[in-house]
């Protein structure tokens, strides 16, 4: 491990002061401090934010749960409120990682570095989730973009996560048996007007499957996508799951998830 | 007072570990120490053309770089194979030098070539960065069955070729299989598997400038034979010089028989700079370079009558050595594996061939079991689809085959001294429910899912030893064992063995049969291990040998204890020698019914004099003081031997495999203490169902290791198991006192080929290689479904 420079501010503006092309935003640092013990990553500064205490906590309006990025997986699994108004978001959060990850990793951690077999992107994208950052609002398909890249800028920090309360919905994953990331997590929700099936694991990026939401915002039932071929092209292949083998889980993952609704 | 053997005593250890105070070597610091870390080849083979040092003897806070060019130059010796084994041709086996720290050539991936010591571990890491080497890379040979086609490795290793081994008789197979009514065939793939002691392997050494003796700390299951290899081969200290120290040690499974590369040269160096040296392994350093486990690829043929009965068995084995033969890497393929592969069956003809080759990968050894799962899985295979193609009930082939009559000279090498594989086999059926199992099957079938059931029965010889025979066999020492107790003159006793545990529960188990041969309480008793300064000698703990040969040691000790007290409490007594009769730890004069206890005739035995009231004559003849030492050697290995019966789960749509019920029943012969022998079963099984669902060793074509983490690699966990049903037979070893067989490796050898026939059986015979993964799992589904629906 290279030897950087720790800071602790104490508000976002200091947090933000401090960051530069050289540095990291440090939250549960379950990805962050195992790439730097391994010479993967090296930074000048690192830049500690959970003693900035607005960024943790779950507030819940009529509409909508903000989670605070520093919030950690097992409090939002544990969350009365959010088990009431999206309890997939708890099961979701109650599955990550085992329980020393739960207990240390945060959902800024997870959606800043996008790992493409992260759990929570896809229930940012299926529930149109808006993130909160110090600089805007960028709504979760824009935040997205591509293998461990998001639309954050230098500087920008996540502040918090503001999903939108669906009618109803799951998700369901299937574990990679080592590091028990998803092979392939699809979350379903079902919203007023349509229906967003949010796939990760499968490809480079977490994406909603336009085929599937489309079937089942005009029939909410696992019939509206039985025999529906998921292709697999483009997807995911590795030693842990071919892409055929993923795109069986994927459509099979997500009539589960319609079951669970 | 009740007898210890056979009581749940609870361990000795739990308070110390549970409580976080283990101490491993990685908790030891000497003052003044540097911190060592190694520059490894990242190429799986290549041509060493130059080490240049310069930029890293310049960074911050290194204290001294050393290469293979200095080690070769102070005529340090290389890593050794402890066991010399023949071709069919009766040439000797082809071994490449090893030497700690590659010179020439580097042939896997996280081969060490220079070491780098710093006063902080982070500089140490930055100077190694700056050493800077310049390869030339060489195409690697990876597939051990592509390994005799592939270029030679090594110069002077033809087809990369260390053995072609011949265990039994062509001809008669030959005669045998023309009298079959039917050839049985399976080709398998018995999968590499990375040991993951939990424990990195580390090494702390401190060498004393005045006394010039180096003290090494070190993950080791066997302090004395490493001080032997480092002596005697690697040319570090004279034994005397040399003091090896294993603490407590997390974890070994094999992987800490070996003296590594890293115990060598730090030794050599802390001498060669005088400073103490501590090195820790970081994960990855162990993934990628202790020994591996395993990695067979076998075809085997068994004939049949068409009513069951095994005529002949034939086995041709393909054994991946890695880089370099390593000290049970020649033997764990050979004499471990090939003698066991007829199982626990009379087959009037056998024969195994093996041929060993190196790859440039991480070198193999013995693993948990070694050979021995590897033997139980191809024979136990082919019974099972014997029983498929036959038509036969699994169980009742088996039973049609197994000895009846004890002892049992078995088709290859072993006598079996005493056992009875019908009992276990029943009391396992009577366990699992095997008659309610198709009723079960029915339930899987109507929820979706496909059910299957596997058996296995198994024999297996352990106890490494006798001397005798693993020398005639090829062993490069003898394989005793020795134990010392000691009186102290106020009673308390230690008991030193050359057995080490690090997960076997030494203290515990050393101290009830200590505590029963003496009479006394086993708190009095204190095993001591793992100190070259304290022990006598030993030779470790591998092969489920530390009871069976340690135990045994510590036993006769303690028999000749008594006989000392014997004739020190008759004199004290002043009656003659056969009067005295040794109970419940007092020495009773059998007409008088005077006593002495035996911490009073201890006493004694250190006080030899009179003065008033104290009269503690040492008759004539003997010496003072009460310690006792003994060195045992078995007459036979120990022969467990059980059957186990697994049903699994088959999700078709995911391929998910769950494992719904494990019943294993052994027979290890007197028990000491079935709470700790539960636990070897236990780990054991796990680890065997690890192997043959989960762990998946992946080395790429260029021979980089692509399951090098916990992210990748498969470790089983406790999800992954349903609750075990253990259950015991027992028949007494006659090799031992004692009557007791080994138990540490049973449960690995007879799980794998136990969940895998139960996977099979699920999938309609349809065969599937370890480990069964969903994927595999899932494909194999498929192909059911499409022949099915073909005849349908």
């Amino acid at each position: 491990m290279k030897s950087f420079n720790y800071h602790a501010p104490k508000d976002v503006k200091d947090a933000s002061k401090l960051a530069s092309s050289n540095s990291a935003f440090l939250a549960g640092g379950m990805t962050t401090i195992p790439s730097v013990k391994l010479g993967l990553a090296s930074y000048k500064d690192i830049i500690d934010i959970k003693n900035i205490k607005k960024l943790s906590g779950i507030k819940v309006s009529g509409k909508s749960v903000t989670i605070g990025a520093t919030t950690k997986h097992a409090e939002v699994a544990a969350s009365k409120d959010v088990k009431k108004a999206i309890p997939a978001l708890a099961k979701l959060a109650g599955n990550i990682g085992d329980a020393q990850v739960r207990n240390r990793g945060t959902i800024g951690g997870s959606i800043s570095n996008n790992d493409p077999s992260a759990c929570y992107p896809s229930a940012c994208m299926a529930l149109n989730a808006v993130i909160h950052t110090n600089k805007r609002k960028i709504d979760a398909e824009k935040f997205f973009v591509g293998m461990f890249e998001t639309a954050l800028k230098s500087g920008e920090l996540v502040e918090a996560v503001e999903f939108q309360i669906p009618e109803k919905a799951d998700y369901q994953k299937h574990p990679n048996p080592a590091s028990r990331y998803a092979i392939i997590g699809v979350f379903v929700a079902k919203h007023k007007k349509d229906v967003n099936v949010a796939v990760t694991g499968a490809k480079s990026c977490v994406y909603i499957d336009k085929d599937l939401s489309k079937k089942l915002s005009s029939n909410f039932s696992v019939s509206a996508i039985e025999g529906t071929e998921v292709k697999s092209s483009g997807m995911n292949s590795d030693m842990h799951a071919s892409a055929e083998y993923r795109a069986n889980l994927v459509s099979l993952y997500a009539k589960k998830a319609v079951e669970g609704c | 007072m009740a007898s210890l053997v056979g009581s749940r005593v609870e361990r000795k250890e739990d308070t110390r570990f549970l409580q976080g105070k283990g101490r491993y070597t990685a908790d030891i610091n000497i003052a003044n120490q540097t911190y060592a870390v190694f520059v490894r080849s990242p190429h799986a083979r290549a041509k060493i053309k130059s080490v240049d040092t310069s930029k890293a003897l310049k960074s911050s806070g290194v204290v001294a770089v050393l290469t293979g060019k200095e080690i070769a130059e102070d005529k340090i010796g290389g890593l050794i194979a402890g066991w010399a084994i023949r071709s069919e041709d009766g040439s000797e086996m082809k071994v490449p030098a090893n030497p700690p720290l590659a010179k020439d050539v580097a042939n896997f991936v996280g081969e060490p070539i220079a070491v780098v010591f710093a006063e902080t571990l982070d500089e140490a890491k930055e100077g190694a960065e700056k050493v800077k080497v310049d390869y030339k890379v060489l195409k690697a040979v990876v597939d051990p069955a592509d390994a005799m086609k592939s270029d030679a490795i090594h110069d002077g290793v033809d087809k990369n070729l260390c053995y072609d081994w011949l265990l039994g008789d062509r001809k008669a197979v030959d005669e045998a299989f023309a009298k079959a009514d039917k050839i049985i065939k399976v080709d398998l793939i018995n999968n590499r598997l990375v040991p993951n002691a939990m424990e990195p392997r580390a090494c702390v050494v401190d060498y004393n400038t005045a006394s010039e003796e180096i003290t090494l700390y070190t993950t080791s299951q066997n302090p004395h034979l490493s001080r032997l290899v480092m002596s005697a081969f690697g040319g570090v200290a004279p034994e005397n010089k040399l003091r090896v120290v294993a603490p407590d040690v997390g974890g070994g499974f094999g992987s800490k028989i070996n003296v590594y590369n890293e115990e060598i040269v730090c030794s050599w160096a802390s001498k060669k700079i005088e400073r103490p040296i501590k090195w820790v392994a970081e994960r990855t350093e162990s993934f990628l370079t202790d020994t591996h486990g395993r990695d067979h690829v076998t075809h085997a043929e068994l004939a049949v009558t068409k009513d069951g009965k095994f005529l002949g068995f034939k086995n041709e084995t393909i054994a991946n050595l890695g880089a370099y033969a390593r000290v049970f890497g020649t033997v764990t393929p050979t004499y471990l594996f090939g003698p066991c592969a007829t199982g626990v069956y009379v087959i009037p003809a056998a024969y195994s061939n093996v041929k060993a080759v190196y790859t440039n990968t991480a070198p193999v050894d013995a693993y948990r079991g070694a050979g021995r799962p590897e033997a139980t899985y191809t024979i136990e295979r082919l019974v099972e689809k014997a029983a498929m193609e036959l038509g036969m009930d699994k169980t009742e082939i088996r039973m049609k085959n197994f000895p009846t009559q004890f002892p049992f000279k078995q088709t290859l090498v072993h006598t079996v001294d005493s056992g009875d594989y019908v009992a276990g086999l029943e009391k396992a059926k009577q366990m699992a429910d095997y008659a309610g199992f198709e009723a079960r099957r029915k339930q899987s079938e109507a929820n979706g899912k496909l059910r299957g059931i596997g058996v296995s029965s198994y024999f297996e010889a352990c106890g490494i030893a006798p001397s005798a025979a693993v020398m005639s066999l090829g062993c490069g020492v003898g394989l005793w064992e020795s134990a010392e107790v000691r009186f102290n003159p106020t009673g308390q006793i230690s008991v030193f063995t050359g057995a080490h545990s690090h997960g076997q529960s030494h203290d515990t188990t050393f101290a009830q049969i200590a505590a029963d041969e003496l009479g006394v309480p086993m708190e009095n008793i204190d095993v001591v291990h793992g100190d070259t300064d304290k022990g006598t000698f030993g030779m470790g703990t591998y092969g489920s040998r530390s009871l069976t040969v340690g135990g045994i040691a510590i036993v006769n000790a303690c028999k000749k204890i008594v006989e000392k007290g014997k004739r020190v409490a008759a004199k004290m007594l002043e009656v003659n020698l056969d009067e005295i009769e040794f109970k419940n730890g007092e020495f009773v004069a059998i007409k008088s019914n005077k006593k002495k206890t035996i911490g009073e005739v201890a006493f004694a035995c250190y006080l030899p004099g009179q003065r008033d009231e104290m009269k503690s004559p040492i008759p004539e003849g003997d010496e003072p003081g009460l310690i006792e030492s003994s060195f045992f050697d078995p007459t036979n290995f120990s022969f467990p031997a059980g059957s186990h019966i697994c049903e699994v789960e088959i999700d078709p749509d995911t391929g998910n495999v769950k494992v719904e019920k494990y019943t294993a029943v052994d027979d290890f012969g007197r028990i000491v203490n079935p709470m700790i022998v539960e636990g070897q079963v236990h780990g054991g099984i796990a680890q065997g169902i690890g192997q043959a669902l989960h762990e998946n060793t992946q080395y790429d074509e260029t021979g980089q290791l692509m399951t090098a983490s916990y992210m990748d690699y498969t470790m089983p966990r406790a999800d992954n198991f349903p609750e075990f049903n253990l259950g015991f037979t027992c028949t007494h070893a006659t090799s031992n006192p004692l009557g007791v067989k080994g138990c540490g490796e049973a449960g690995a050898i007879a799980s794998p080929p136990t969940v895998m026939n139960a996977v099979i059986d699920a999938l309609g015979g349809q065969e599937i290689s370890m480990p069964a993964t969903a994927e595999k799992v899932w494909k194999a589904c498929k192909t059911m479904k499409k022949s099915n629906a073909k005849a349908a």
